[in-house]
C-alpha cells in the first residue's frame, strides 16, 4: 500500500470514529424497558409484580408473594418467665417453640427452679428458708402453675393498665412501658406475704427488686410510645 | 459439706445460666434464638392514648449498640410477627395480627382469625391490610388508617433491668447479699436500642374480652375482664 493510500485510510477511519458515540438512543424513543410496571412481572427491584422498589408505585398486600408456611422459633408473653424459670438450655429452647395453651409440662420444673434460687440463700446465710405465700397470697405451685401454664399478658380493655398497682389494689391489667415488672416479678418470687421478706433490709438479701428504674427514659410520648433510638456510639 | 453443696449447686446453675450471656425479660433467652432475626426481646400491651384503643409493642432483635449496630439493623423477609388475641380464655388464639417485611415496609394483616391456631401459620393475605414504611434513625413513618396505626423501625429499648446482677444471681454468685443497692445496680439496656413493631387497635376489632383469668386461677377477685395477649416470632420454612 502506498503511503497515501495509507494516509487516506487512517484519516478515514479516525473520521468515522467521530460519528460514534457510547450513548444509544437511536430508537428515537422506541426502547423496549425490560423493566417497566405494567409487564405483569416482578423483575428488576420490585418487591411484588409491578409495584414497589426504586421505580413503581408501592406494593398493595394482595401484589405481593405471602406464600409459605411460617413456624414458630420465638415467643414471648408474661415478662421474664422463660429466663427466671426456665431450668436448662433445652427446656428453654422447647418452651419457646411450645403452645401457651399446652405448658403443663414445664410446670414441675418451674417449681423446682424456684426452690433452687431459695436453696441458694439457704446455704450462704446456713438458715433453711424456702419460699412462702406471696403477696398475690400464691403458694410455689400455684404461682409456678400461672407462670407456666397461662403465660400471656392480661390486657383489660376497659380500665387503666398496670403490671401491678398497689394503691388501688390491681393485679395484672396489661403492661405498661413505664411498669417495673422485673421488681415485682421478683417480688412474687422472694417478697412473702407483704412483699419484703428479702429487700435487703435486716440482714437480707436484697431480693424484692434489682434497685434498677427506668432512668432518663421518656413514657409520655404518643403514638409509637417509644424514644427515637439513642445515636450516640 | 456445706461448700460442698453450695458448690454443686452453684455449679449446677452455672450451667443452667451460661447461655444468658445477655437479653432481659425475653431478651435472647436461648440458645437456639439468641442473636437471630426472630429473637423477641420484650412484649407490652396497654390502653392506648385513646382508651378505646389496645396497643401492642415487640422488641426484637435487643441490644442493638446506637450508631451503625441500629443502623444496619433490619427486619427479616422471612420472620413473620404475630400479636396473638385470645377473647375466650382458653389462651388459644382466636384473632392475630400479622406483620412481615417487604422492600422497606412492614404490611401487616389482620386482626383476623388464623387459618390455623399454634405452631405453624400462613399469611392472612385476605384479611384487612395496612402497610407502613420502615422508620429510619433519621425519619419516622407512621400509618393511621381505619382507626388504627402502625410504626415498624428502631426505637430506644424501654425495658429496665439489672441483668447482669441477675445472671450472678442466677449462677449463686451473689449470695448472700442478692441485687445491689440503688446507686450501685446497673441497668443493663440504658444504652442500648430494639427494633420495634408498635400496632394500636381499636378494641372493638377485638372483641368482647373474657373473665381476667387470674380471678379464677390466681383467686383474685375483682379484675376486670381482659384479653390473653402474646407475640410469636414464626420462620418461612
Amino acid at each position: 500500500m502506498k503511503p497515501f493510500k495509507l494516509n487516506v485510510f487512517v484519516v478515514l477511519m479516525l473520521s468515522a470514529l467521530m460519528f460514534v458515540q457510547c450513548k444509544d438512543d437511536d430508537d428515537n424513543g422506541n426502547v423496549i424497558d425490560l423493566i417497566s410496571c405494567d409487564d405483569g412481572i416482578q423483575n428488576g427491584d420490585e418487591d411484588g409484580i409491578d409495584c414497589g422498589g426504586s421505580i413503581c408505585p408501592p406494593c398493595q398486600g394482595d401484589q405481593l408473594n405471602f406464600d409459605g408456611n411460617f413456624i414458630q422459633e420465638d415467643i414471648a408473653g408474661r415478662p421474664g418467665v422463660n429466663i427466671i424459670f426456665g431450668i436448662t438450655d433445652l427446656s428453654k429452647n422447647n418452651y419457646n417453640v411450645s403452645e401457651v395453651a399446652n405448658r403443663t409440662i414445664f410446670q414441675e420444673d418451674f417449681q423446682e427452679v424456684l426452690k433452687n434460687y431459695y436453696d441458694i440463700y439457704a446455704i450462704s446465710l446456713d438458715i433453711p428458708i424456702a419460699f412462702e405465700n406471696n403477696i398475690l397470697h400464691w403458694n410455689a405451685e400455684t404461682f409456678t402453675t400461672i407462670m407456666s401454664n397461662y403465660d400471656a399478658l392480661q390486657v383489660a380493655p376497659d380500665g387503666p393498665t398496670t403490671y401491678y398497682d398497689a394503691t388501688n389494689n390491681l393485679t395484672f391489667t396489661g403492661r405498661y412501658l413505664s411498669d417495673d415488672v422485673m421488681s415485682f416479678t421478683l417480688a412474687l418470687m422472694f417478697g412473702g406475704a407483704d412483699g419484703t421478706r428479702f429487700d435487703g433490709n435486716n440482714g437480707t438479701p436484697q431480693l424484692t427488686t434489682d434497685a434498677v428504674g427506668p432512668g432518663d427514659r421518656d413514657f409520655t410520648l404518643p403514638f409509637p410510645y417509644l424514644e427515637d433510638p439513642l445515636t450516640q456510639e | 459439706m456445706k461448700k460442698t453443696k453450695l458448690f454443686a449447686i452453684m455449679g449446677g446453675f452455672s450451667l443452667l445460666m451460661l447461655s444468658f450471656i445477655f437479653m432481659s425479660l425475653d431478651h435472647i433467652d436461648a440458645t437456639n434464638v439468641a442473636g437471630t432475626t426472630s429473637d423477641i426481646a420484650d412484649f407490652y400491651a396497654f390502653e392506648g392514648d385513646n382508651p378505646d384503643n389496645t396497643v401492642f409493642v415487640v422488641t426484637i432483635q435487643g441490644i442493638l449498640a446506637p450508631g451503625v449496630v441500629t443502623e444496619n439493623a433490619s427486619f427479616d423477609e422471612d420472620v413473620l410477627i404475630e400479636f396473638n388475641i385470645d377473647n375466650t380464655g382458653d389462651f388459644v388464639e382466636d384473632l392475630v395480627i400479622q406483620a412481615i417485611k417487604r422492600g422497606d415496609s412492614i404490611y401487616f394483616f389482620g386482626p383476623s382469625i388464623p387459618n390455623q391456631t399454634g405452631l405453624e401459620s400462613d399469611v392472612l393475605t385476605s384479611a384487612a391490610n395496612h402497610i407502613v414504611q420502615i422508620s429510619t434513625i433519621e425519619e419516622t413513618f407512621i400509618t393511621n388508617e381505619d382507626g388504627m396505626s402502625f410504626f415498624a423501625g428502631p426505637r430506644r429499648d424501654p425495658s429496665y433491668f439489672d441483668f447482669n446482677r441477675f445472671i450472678d444471681i442466677a449462677n449463686g454468685i451473689a449470695a448472700p447479699e442478692g441485687f445491689y443497692p440503688p446507686g450501685e445496680s446497673t441497668d443493663f439496656f440504658v444504652g442500648l436500642n430494639a427494633l420495634a413493631i408498635v400496632v394500636e387497635v381499636p378494641n372493638l376489632l377485638l372483641g368482647a374480652a373474657p373473665q381476667h383469668i387470674l380471678e379464677s386461677q390466681g383467686n383474685i377477685n375483682g379484675l376486670p375482664p381482659a384479653y390473653n395477649v402474646w407475640v410469636s416470632a414464626k420462620r418461612k420454612q
